[in-house]
C-alpha cells in the first residue's frame, strides 16, 4: 500500500449541480493521478469544472452539488466511500487546502494564531497553549516575521500576501501528503504571487508532498508543475509532462491558451484570444465540446466525443485528430497551424 | 478604539441637541397660544397670564430653550399641570417600571430570536425552517396590545393562571413580557436567520471545514460569532421599540409606568408631563444605541478607523 | 513571469433595464409566498371597495337588545357593546386601514425621496443638516414621534397618518441617499453631465429609476408598520375616533369588555394581523426578487 506510486488517483469523477430540475455536470468524467511528491497542475477557464475537481477531492461539494459517480483512491482507499466522520480526519490533515482568497478565506473575529492552533487541537489533540507555540513555528516556517507578535493579530492586520502564508501555515500543519491549491496566486500582487510560488515549492520539497495546483495562469503552471492536466468544459482535453505541454502541445484548446500568452520576446500588436465562449451547460455540443471553438473541426468532432487517447509520448490527448478515425486533413499540425488557421 | 468611542460619543451631542429642541418646540408647535392650551377654553385672562409667567413663555424662544435645557440639566423637567407634581419625581417613580418590562421582554427576545434564527438557519430549506419563519412572520404581523388582550383573555380570564393585571409579582410580569417581547423576538430570529445564512456561505466557513472542524463547532464557534455582528445592532434598535411598545402594552395591563403616563398626559395636554417624558425616553435611547455602536465595534475587529 | 490572458466570456445583455423588469417579474413569479401576498393585497382592496356594500349592516346599526353576542349564524363576529355586527364594521373598517396605510407611506415615500436625492445628489453642507435632522427624527424610537406629532396637533385620523408618515420618513431618505450616492458614483453619470444634462434630468432620468427598487420595498414593509402604529395611536384613543369602525379604536373598545365578551377584541385584530401579514409577505419576497444583494 505505501509503495503505491502515486499519492491520489482519480477516477472518472462525476460531479453534477442540480438546479431547479436540470443537472450541470460541472465535473464530467475526470480520471487523473497525483505522483508522489509530484505537482500536477489543473488548468482551464473559469467554469471549466478545475475547482469542483478539488472540492470533490475534499468532499467539500454542498447542496445542490452531489458527486454521482467515480472513486478517489488514496493510500488504497476510497474518499468517495468514507463517513463524514472519517473524511474530518483527513480534512487538513493528510490533504489540505488553500484557496483564492485570503482576504476572505480567514475567520474574521480570530486571531490567526487561533486559526491555525484550531488544526493542531482538531488534529493532534494539542491543548490551546501547545498548539498556539506551534502556530508561532508554522508562521516561522512560511517566512512570516516577528511570528510571536504575529499569532495575536487578527486578519485585517494583515496584507494579502500575508494572509495566504498563514492560510499555507494553516494547510501545512499536520504536514499532509496532499495540498490542493486552488488558485492561491491569481488575488495577490505580480512579486507576491513569486514569493508565494517560491514558498510552496520549498516547503514542498521540505515536506516531500504532492501538490494539486488548480490555476488558469500557465506562466505558473511552467514554473511549478511537473503534471499538467488542461481541463475544458467538465473534461480534461489534455494530460502531459509540463515539458511536452510547452514544447508540443497537441489539442487545439492548449495551443490557443499558449497563444493567447503575452510575449516579451516579440511585439505583438494584438494578443491572440480564442474565438467564442465555453459552450453552456444546457448547451453542450454533442460532439468534441471544443469543436464550436476549434479551427480544425470537422464532420467526425462535432458529430462524437472523443475519447482521452494515449499519444507516442505517454501523454493523453482527447482530440479526433490524433486517432485513426480523423476525417480531416490527414497532414494537420495543430501547433504550426492554429495560427495560419485562425487569422483566415 | 479609543479614538473612534470619543468621535462616537461626540457625534451623539448633535442629534441630543436637536432632540431637546424638537422636545421643546412641542409645547409652541401646537396651534394657538399654549398658555391658552393648558389652561382651557373658558380661563380668564388673568389665569392666561399667570400660567405664561410661570412657564416663561413671555421670554424670548431662545432665552427659553435655554432655561429649559439649564433646568433639566440639573434635574428639573416643570411641573405636571394635571398633578401639580414636578416631572422629574413622576417620571422616576414610573422610568423604572417600564425599564423593568422591557429589560424583561428584551431578554425574552433575544433568547428567543438566537434559538429560533440558528435552528432555522442551520435546517435551511427543511420543514423546521419553514415553520419558524411562519411563526416568526406572525409575531411580526401582531400588534401587542392585541396580543396582550389575548393572553389576558385566556390566561388571566379564562384559565386565571395569571393576574389580569398590575405590575411587580412575577407571575404579573408573565403575560406582558410575552406580549411586549414576541414581535422583537421574530425580528431577532429572522435577522440572526439570514445573518448566519450569509455568513455560512462565506469563504471562511469553507476554510473551516477543510481544516476537519465539525460541522456543529463550524457553526457555532466560526459561523455564530460573525452573524451575531448585525444582529446585535438590531437588538439595540429592539430596545428602542420596546420602550415605546410599552406605552401599549402599560395601557393594556393597566401597568403604571411611563408609557401610561405618556398617554394620559397626551389626553389631559399636560405638556410639561409630555415634554419630560419623551426627553427621558430618546435620550435613553440614543444612549443605548451609542452603547451597542462601541460594543458592535468590540465584537467587529473589521471596521477600520475611518 | 509573464501575464497570461485566458479568454473570459464576455456576455452582453440586450437591454439592462427591460432584462432587469423580466427578471424581476420571473423571481416574483417563483416566490409563492409573495405572490400570496400580493394577490391579499389585491383581494383586501378589493373587499375594501366593493365589501361595504355586500355586508348585512352598517358600520353604526346598533341593536342594543342584542349587545355583546357572541358568533352567530347572523352575527358571524358577533357583537359589540352597542349591538353593532363586528363581521359588517370589521369590512367596513377595511378601508380606513388600508387608507391610513398606503396614504401615510405616500406621504413618507415623497418626503424622503426628496430629502434623500438632494441631500446625497448635492452633498455637502445641505446633506450634513438634513441628515442630522433624519438623525434625530430616529433617535425618537418607535411609536414616540407619532406620539408627539398626536400631541401637537390633537387626535383625529388624519392627523395620525400625518404622524406615521413622519416617523417613516427617515427610513426612506436614508435608503434613498445611500443609492443616490452609489449611482452619482457611476462614471456614466459623468458622462452625461459632460453632454451637458442637467442636474434635474440626471436626477429624474438617471437617480431615480436606479432608487426605485428599494423604495417600493420600503414602501411595502412600512405599510405593515405604519398599519399596526395607526391602530396603536388609535388603540390609546389617539387616533381614529368613535364611532369610527377603525380596527384599533374597535380592538379599544373590545379592552373594556374582555371579561365578558372576547370576541369584540378578537376578531378586529384577527383583521389587523391578517393585512400587516399579507404586506410583510409580499414585502419580503419583492426584497428577494428586487434586491439580490439583500436575499438571504
Amino acid at each position: 500500500m505505501s509503495n503505491d506510486a502515486n499519492a491520489l488517483k482519480i477516477s472518472d469523477l462525476r460531479t453534477s449541480f442540480f438546479v431547479e430540475g436540470n443537472e450541470i455536470k460541472a465535473v464530467d468524467g475526470v480520471s487523473l493521478t497525483i505522483p508522489k511528491g509530484k505537482t500536477v497542475g489543473i488548468v482551464g477557464e473559469s467554469g471549466s469544472g478545475k475547482s469542483i475537481t478539488s472540492l470533490s477531492i475534499m468532499r467539500l461539494i454542498k447542496s445542490p452539488g452531489q458527486i454521482k459517480h467515480g472513486s478517489i483512491a488514496m493510500n488504497g482507499e476510497d474518499l468517495l466511500q468514507k463517513s463524514e466522520r472519517e473524511m474530518r480526519k483527513i480534512r487538513g490533515n493528510q490533504i489540505s487546502m488553500i484557496f483564492q482568497e485570503p482576504m476572505t478565506s480567514l475567520n474574521p473575529v480570530y486571531t490567526i494564531g487561533e486559526q491555525i492552533s484550531e488544526v493542531f487541537q482538531v488534529h493532534q489533540g494539542l491543548s490551546k497553549k501547545e498548539g498556539r507555540a506551534k502556530a508561532v513555528e508554522m508562521l516561522e516556517l512560511v517566512g512570516i516575521p516577528s511570528p510571536k507578535e504575529r499569532v495575536k493579530q487578527y486578519p485585517h492586520e494583515l496584507s494579502g500576501g500575508m494572509r495566504q502564508r498563514v492560510m499555507i501555515a494553516i494547510a501545512l500543519a499536520c504536514s499532509p501528503e496532499l495540498l490542493i491549491a486552488d488558485e492561491p496566486t491569481t488575488a495577490l500582487d505580480v512579486t507576491i504571487q513569486a514569493q508565494i510560488l517560491e514558498l510552496m515549492k520549498n516547503l514542498q520539497q521540505e515536506l516531500g508532498m504532492s501538490v494539486v495546483l488548480i490555476t488558469h495562469d500557465l506562466g505558473v503552471v511552467a514554473e511549478t508543475c511537473d503534471y499538467v492536466a488542461v481541463m475544458y468544459a467538465g473534461k480534461i482535453v489534455e494530460y502531459a509532462d509540463v515539458y511536452t505541454l510547452f514544447n508540443a502541445p497537441k489539442h487545439p484548446y492548449t495551443v490557443g491558451l499558449m497563444q493567447s500568452l503575452p510575449r516579451h520576446d516579440k511585439d505583438q500588436e494584438e494578443l491572440n484570444v480564442i474565438k467564442g465562449n465555453v459552450p453552456k451547460p444546457d448547451e453542450m455540443p454533442a460532439g468534441c465540446r471544443f469543436a464550436p471553438r476549434c479551427p480544425f473541426a470537422s464532420e467526425i468532432c462535432i458529430n462524437e466525443l472523443p475519447d482521452l487517447i494515449e499519444t507516442e509520448d505517454n501523454n493523453k490527448v482527447r482530440c479526433w485528430i490524433y486517432s485513426d478515425k480523423w476525417d480531416g486533413n490527414p497532414e494537420v499540425n495543430v501547433a504550426d497551424d492554429y495560427k495560419t488557421a485562425r487569422s483566415k | 478604539m479609543f479614538v473612534f468611542t470619543v468621535r462616537r460619543i461626540l457625534q451623539t451631542i448633535p442629534v441630543l441637541i436637536g432632540v431637546t429642541i424638537l422636545v421643546f418646540l412641542m409645547m409652541h408647535l401646537v396651534p394657538g397660544d399654549p398658555a391658552q392650551v393648558i389652561a382651557g377654553e373658558a380661563a380668564s385672562e388673568q389665569t392666561i397670564q399667570q400660567i405664561r409667567e410661570r412657564l416663561g413663555l413671555n421670554d424670548p424662544l431662545p432665552m427659553q430653550y435655554f432655561n429649559f435645557i439649564i433646568n433639566a440639566l440639573q434635574g428639573d423637567l416643570g411641573t405636571s399641570i394635571r398633578s401639580g407634581q414636578e416631572v422629574t419625581s413622576e417620571v422616576a417613580s414610573r422610568f423604572w417600571v417600564t425599564l423593568e418590562l422591557s429589560f424583561y421582554s428584551m431578554i425574552l427576545s433575544v433568547f428567543i430570536g438566537l434559538i429560533a434564527g440558528i435552528i432555522s438557519a442551520v435546517r435551511h430549506y427543511t420543514w423546521v425552517d419553514a415553520v419558524m419563519m411562519i411563526i416568526a412572520l406572525f409575531g411580526l404581523s401582531m400588534p401587542n396590545f392585541w396580543l396582550g388582550l389575548m393572553l389576558m383573555q385566556y390566561f388571566a380570564i379564562d384559565l386565571e393562571i395569571f393576574p389580569v393585571s398590575g405590575w411587580g409579582s412575577p407571575e404579573q410580569l408573565v403575560l406582558p413580557v410575552i406580549a411586549l417581547g414576541t414581535a422583537g423576538a421574530a425580528i431577532i430570529a429572522r435577522m440572526t436567520r439570514s445573518s448566519m445564512l450569509e455568513v455560512i456561505g462565506q469563504d471562511y466557513i469553507r476554510t473551516a471545514r477543510a481544516k476537519g472542524v465539525k460541522e456543529r463547532i463550524v457553526i457555532y464557534k466560526h459561523a455564530l460569532k460573525n452573524a451575531m455582528i448585525p444582529v446585535v445592532t438590531v437588538i439595540g434598535l429592539e430596545f428602542g421599540t420596546l420602550l415605546t411598545g410599552a406605552v401599549l402594552t402599560e395601557t393594556v395591563f393597566s401597568i403604571n409606568g411611563l408609557g401610561r403616563f405618556i398617554v394620559e398626559s397626551i389626553q389631559a395636554r399636560d405638556f410639561p408631563a409630555v415634554q419630560g417624558s419623551v426627553l427621558v425616553v430618546a435620550v435613553v435611547f440614543i444612549l443605548v444605541n451609542l452603547l451597542v455602536d462601541i460594543s458592535y465595534r468590540f465584537l467587529n475587529k473589521r471596521i477600520d478607523l475611518n | 513571469m509573464p501575464e497570461t490572458t485566458v479568454n473570459y466570456p464576455v456576455t452582453k445583455p440586450s437591454n439592462p433595464h427591460i432584462e432587469n423588469v423580466k427578471n424581476i417579474l420571473k423571481r416574483l413569479k417563483k416566490n409563492k409566498a409573495a405572490m400570496l401576498g400580493g394577490f391579499l393585497i389585491l383581494f383586501f382592496i378589493l373587499v375594501s371597495i366593493i365589501g361595504p356594500h355586500l355586508v348585512p349592516f352598517s358600520a353604526g346599526e346598533q341593536n342594543l337588545v342584542n349587545k355583546l353576542e357572541g358568533p352567530s349564524a347572523e352575527h358571524w363576529f358577533g357583537t359589540d357593546h352597542l349591538g353593532r355586527d363586528i363581521f359588517s364594521r370589521v369590512i367596513h373598517g377595511m378601508s380606513i386601514t388600508l387608507y391610513i396605510g398606503f396614504f401615510s407611506v405616500f406621504i413618507a415615500a415623497v418626503a424622503g425621496v426628496v430629502i434623500g436625492i438632494v441631500s446625497g445628489y448635492f452633498g455637502g453642507k445641505i446633506d450634513t443638516v438634513l441628515m442630522r435632522c433624519m438623525d434625530v427624527l430616529l433617535a425618537f424610537p418607535g411609536i414616540l414621534l407619532a406620539l408627539g406629532v398626536v400631541t401637537i396637533l390633537g387626535p383625529s385620523l388624519n392627523n395620525v397618518i400625518l404622524a406615521v408618515g413622519v416617523f417613516s420618513v427617515p427610513a426612506f431618505a436614508r435608503i434613498v441617499r445611500g443609492s443616490t450616492l452609489a449611482v452619482k458614483e457611476l462614471e456614466y453619470i459623468d458622462a452625461v453631465r459632460a453632454l451637458g444634462a442637467s442636474d434635474f434630468r440626471i436626477i429624474f432620468r438617471h437617480v431615480l429609476p436606479n432608487v426605485f427598487s428599494p423604495i417600493i420595498v420600503q414602501a411595502t414593509l412600512r405599510i405593515a408598520t405604519a398599519i399596526l402604529t395607526a391602530a396603536g395611536l388609535s388603540f390609546l384613543g389617539l387616533g381614529a375616533q368613535p364611532p369610527m369602525p377603525e380596527w384599533g379604536a374597535m380592538l379599544s373598545d373590545g379592552r373594556n369588555y374582555i371579561f365578558d365578551a372576547g370576541h369584540v377584541a378578537f376578531f378586529p385584530g384577527i383583521a389587523i394581523v391578517v393585512v400587516v401579514l399579507a404586506f410583510n409577505i409580499f414585502g419580503d419576497g419583492l426584497r428577494d426578487a428586487l434586491d439580490p444583494k439583500m436575499k438571504s
